[in-house]
């Protein structure tokens, strides 16, 4: 019971995966795709949880918190860069 | 190393010495500290004689790579003992002569000598060795050696063109001629000649035969100037006249003679040899003769003469190896004309140095070497007037010089041709005398024109640039020698035919009786009213010259054997470059299709040809349904790249990928890896957009790729291919895999429990270490980019 919980979970999942790499692939704007990698990236997060737990192991959790970090550095640094055109402000051009 | 290998190397070791010897002992003429050599070399020679004359042989070994069986064997036979004699003595003579010839003050003497020792010691290894590799070792270096001295004057064009020529012409057939040599290493498994020819009849059966004989003979051709190989040789005049007269005339060319007479007895069984020996040697002397009567330049009329009479003796040669063919017949018949072959390679040697050497005094003296400035200077010069009249005559075929008697026996060996009826085709057989008979016509007047045209005639000062005289002493004593050489060789020859002609042809034609007495007069011979037919119609033709010479124009120009030559190597040059500008047209793209293309076509026919495709699904895992969807995701998102609209969302949607394959990571249990691929992924894709930043303007327009149907076809065979690979290692398995091992051992041994890591450090720790420093050069080249702008600073 509890295994066909967790597969059905994944299951979910994967189905909002996919939606998400539609709205990835179809766009229409960049800000679009950036909210759908964050989302995939949380998304990860839930999956590689499930799996841990399929799998019976610990090995993983450091892969979660690793995806929780880059996934908002990745999204912060996005922005930034949709809003100024620079990611690394310098204060004096080499 | 024996006293035979000192002489052999004795020239090359000077060859060290003489540009110190130079630089220190300025005030004396450089050629002074060469000349001893030469003599002291000929006068070692002369003492073998005594050995040879009873047509025994020695042979002295050094090791030099015996486990190749390369040894530094050399052998004194009558064969090579005539050409050391030539080499050596006639090298004496251009050296005395070269002393009063080239100008101590305006000449680099030490290149000269350095250069002339070179190939003086090079061309007695090729004659006195006994190991083909040594000879080719030899040969070589004097292709090489008379590069060098035919482009002396190298701040001459034409000096560098003929260099450049004669260099390609030899060194191809030098090449050719290694091919034939390890041939019969081959059929032999020895590189010894002696060994080769006492096996003889066992090359003979092997069916390599008639590819190592074609190679050897191209060797020769081409070093002996044969018909169509003969173009370098008038080119190569442009070398000093010393030079002229030794290598071009008595020794170098004389290589392939040397060559052909050498390998005689393994190759004459065979009817090709003699053939083909008899009749491009036949050809060259009508062509050589002909071409020489147009000439202009008595250098030129030199060299083609030259030309023809080594054809000549290349024919002659080539009747001779009937002897060996034809063991039924009585041996003498054909023998006389591998006598008259030896006798005329002696006979040439003389006549023709002291013919350039007379040339290169007029040259010296009146500033010019064409004939139509030149006449009358025979009160001017008399010495040379008459040096010059028994060159011609002994040329010409004239009694009582020694080349009326090689030439009567010329006449001989090829009137006898008409009886060898190999391919029962008497009537081409008869063509020998004929074309010889007419070839020594045109001997006849090229020989008188070198003569009359220079000496004879008006005098006309106006034309020379300084007032002739007669040369100086010393210039004229090389040619008085070989002069009188001439006439005492004509007036008796026999003291050689015991001495020098019969050993060498003992070494040509092994195990076979001949008589080689040759006498004055034969009674009236056929021989003897061609003779005479030579005189009266070669007197006739010279007289009227000017009437027939138009013939010459009829000739058009575009079928001359030297535009030929020119012609093909222009268009080689521009067909290579042609052909490297059709596939390296500088596009990476190009390349990449080469690539890929030979790729697929190589693997998959290899898998095709082999039947390697193997499908065997009993070792796969059960499909999990989230593995599919995770594959689904990675290929929708890698076709959907292709028909990106915009660079941006490439980028995005590779890192989509990357992280995709993260998961599966996961999923297939590889948590390291699942986090190594997320960070280089992040990071990797902020690289992109940081460069996507940079673009340039103008191409950050959004486009779709292009569709190309190529790119298309070898995408998809690239990517069947490496599935099918894929399929077919998985499912043939050789062995077990050896991961047991780190299982067990991982913490018994290394002491940690992360298994991937301890492999990493510990267990492949190798491997690692290059990663870090294939990282830590990264980074320093990365550095290096955008830090060190050398063209920025330069404009600053």
């Amino acid at each position: 019971m509890f295994n066909v919980v967790m597969q059905l979970s994944l299951l979910f999942i994967s189905l909002s995966m996919l939606g998400l790499i539609y709205r990835l692939i179809k766009g229409p704007s960049v800000p679009d795709r950036v909210v759908a990698l964050d989302a995939i990236g949380i998304n990860l997060v839930a999956i590689i949880a499930i799996v841990s737990i399929i799998l019976r192991t610990s090995a993983f959790l450091e892969v979660i918190l690793l995806i929780g970090i880059l996934a908002f550095i990745g999204t912060v640094a996005f922005s930034k860069y949709l809003e100024k055109g620079v990611i690394i402000e310098s204060d004096r051009d080499l | 190393m024996s006293l035979l290998h000192l002489a052999i190397l004795s020239p090359l070791l000077l060859a060290i010495a003489i540009p110190l010897l130079h630089k220190y002992f300025r005030q004396i003429h450089t050629g002074w500290f060469v000349l001893p050599l030469p003599i002291v070399l000929f006068t070692y020679f002369l003492q073998y004689i005594s050995l040879t004359r009873d047509g025994s042989s020695i042979i002295k070994t050094i090791a030099w790579i015996p486990s190749l069986d390369i040894n530094f064997s050399a052998k004194i036979d009558g064969l090579g003992l005539l050409f050391a004699l030539l080499i050596t003595g006639i090298g004496s003579l251009v050296v005395l002569y070269s002393i009063y010839y080239l100008s101590k003050d305006k000449e680099k003497l030490n290149t000269f000598y350095v250069y002339m020792l070179l190939f003086m010691g090079a061309m007695l290894g090729v004659v006195l060795s006994d190991n083909l590799i040594v000879l080719y070792t030899f040969w070589e270096l004097t292709s090489f050696s008379s590069f060098l001295l035919i482009g002396y004057w190298y701040h001459r064009e034409e000096s560098r063109y003929g260099a450049q020529k004669s260099m390609l012409i030899t060194v191809f057939g030098g090449l050719a001629m290694l091919g034939g040599f390890l041939l019969l290493y081959i059929m032999t498994g020895t590189f010894s000649i002696t060994e080769m020819i006492g096996r003889s009849g066992e090359i003979f059966t092997h069916s390599l035969f008639v590819p190592a004989l074609l190679c050897i003979l191209l060797g020769a051709f081409t070093k002996s100037a044969q018909f169509p190989f003969h173009i370098w040789l008038p080119d190569a005049m442009e070398a000093p006249t010393p030079v002229s007269a030794y290598l071009h005339s008595a020794t170098m060319v004389k290589a392939g003679i040397y060559v052909v007479a050498r390998f005689s007895p393994i190759f004459a069984e065979h009817s090709l040899w003699l053939w083909l020996v008899a009749g491009v040697g036949i050809v060259t002397l009508f062509w050589g003769s002909f071409s020489a009567v147009k000439q202009t330049d008595l250098k030129a009329i030199l060299a083609f003469s030259t030309v023809s009479q080594l054809g000549m003796i290349m024919s002659l040669l080539g009747v001779g190896a009937a002897a060996i063919h034809f063991e039924e017949l009585d041996n003498s018949y054909f023998t006389v004309a591998v006598t008259a072959a030896v006798f005329h390679l002696i006979n040439h040697a003389t006549f023709k140095g002291s013919l350039f050497m007379v040339v290169g005094i007029i040259d010296h003296e009146t500033g010019t070497r064409d004939i139509r400035r030149l006449g009358g200077l025979i009160n001017l010069m008399p010495i040379s007037f008459t040096l010059a009249l028994v060159g011609a005559f002994s040329m010409a075929g004239l009694p009582p010089f020694n080349g009326f008697l090689s030439k009567e026996m010329f006449f001989t060996g090829m009137l006898r041709v008409m009886e060898m009826n190999i391919f029962k085709l008497d009537t081409w057989s008869a063509l020998f005398p004929i074309i010889a008979w007419i070839g020594s016509i045109f001997t006849f007047v090229y020989s008188m024109i070198i003569v009359f045209k220079t000496f004879a005639g008006k005098y006309q000062p106006e034309k020379l640039d300084r007032k002739p005289h007669e040369a100086p002493l010393g210039m004229l004593i090389p040619p008085l020698v070989l002069a009188s050489l001439v006439i005492i060789f004509g007036v008796l020859p026999n003291i050689l035919s015991e001495t020098l002609i019969a050993p060498a042809m003992t070494s040509i034609l092994p195990g076979l009786a001949f008589d080689v007495r040759i006498s004055f007069w034969h009674g009236p011979t056929p021989e003897l009213f061609m003779t005479l037919g030579v005189v009266i119609l070669g007197t006739i033709l010279y007289l009227t010259l000017a009437k027939w010479q138009s013939v010459y124009g009829l000739l058009p120009d575009k079928l001359a054997l030297n535009r030929l030559y020119d012609k093909g190597l222009e268009k080689a040059q521009y067909g290579s470059f042609r052909l490297t500008s059709t596939y390296m047209n500088g596009y990476i793209r190009t390349y990449l299709v080469y690539i890929f293309a030979f790729f697929t076509i190589v693997v998959g026919t290899t898998l095709f040809v082999k039947n390697a495709f193997a499908i065997d699904a009993s070792d796969v895992s059960p499909i999990r349904f989230y593995e599919a969807i995770l594959v689904l995701v990675v290929a929708i998102s890698a076709v959907s790249i292709l028909f990106a609209k915009s660079r941006l969302t490439s980028i995005i949607v590779l890192g989509a990928i990357g992280y995709t394959v993260s998961l599966l990571f996961v999923v297939f249990r590889a948590p390291d890896l699942a986090l190594t691929q997320l960070v280089i992924e992040t990071v990797s894709v902020s690289l992109f957009l940081l460069c996507f930043y940079h673009l340039p303007e103008i191409s950050r327009t959004e486009e779709r790729i292009r569709f190309k149907l190529t790119n298309a076809v070898i995408s998809i065979g690239v990517g069947a291919i490496v599935t099918m690979i894929a399929l077919s290692a998985h499912s043939t398995k050789l062995f077990e895999s050896i991961a047991e091992y780190y299982v067990e051992n991982t913490y018994e041994e290394a002491a940690g429990k992360n298994m991937v890591n301890v492999i990493l450090v510990d267990f492949r720790g190798f491997d690692t270490m290059f990663e870090i420093t294939v990282l830590g050069i990264a980074a320093l080249g990365i550095f290096t980019m955008i830090k060190l702008r050398l063209a920025r600073r330069k404009e600053g």
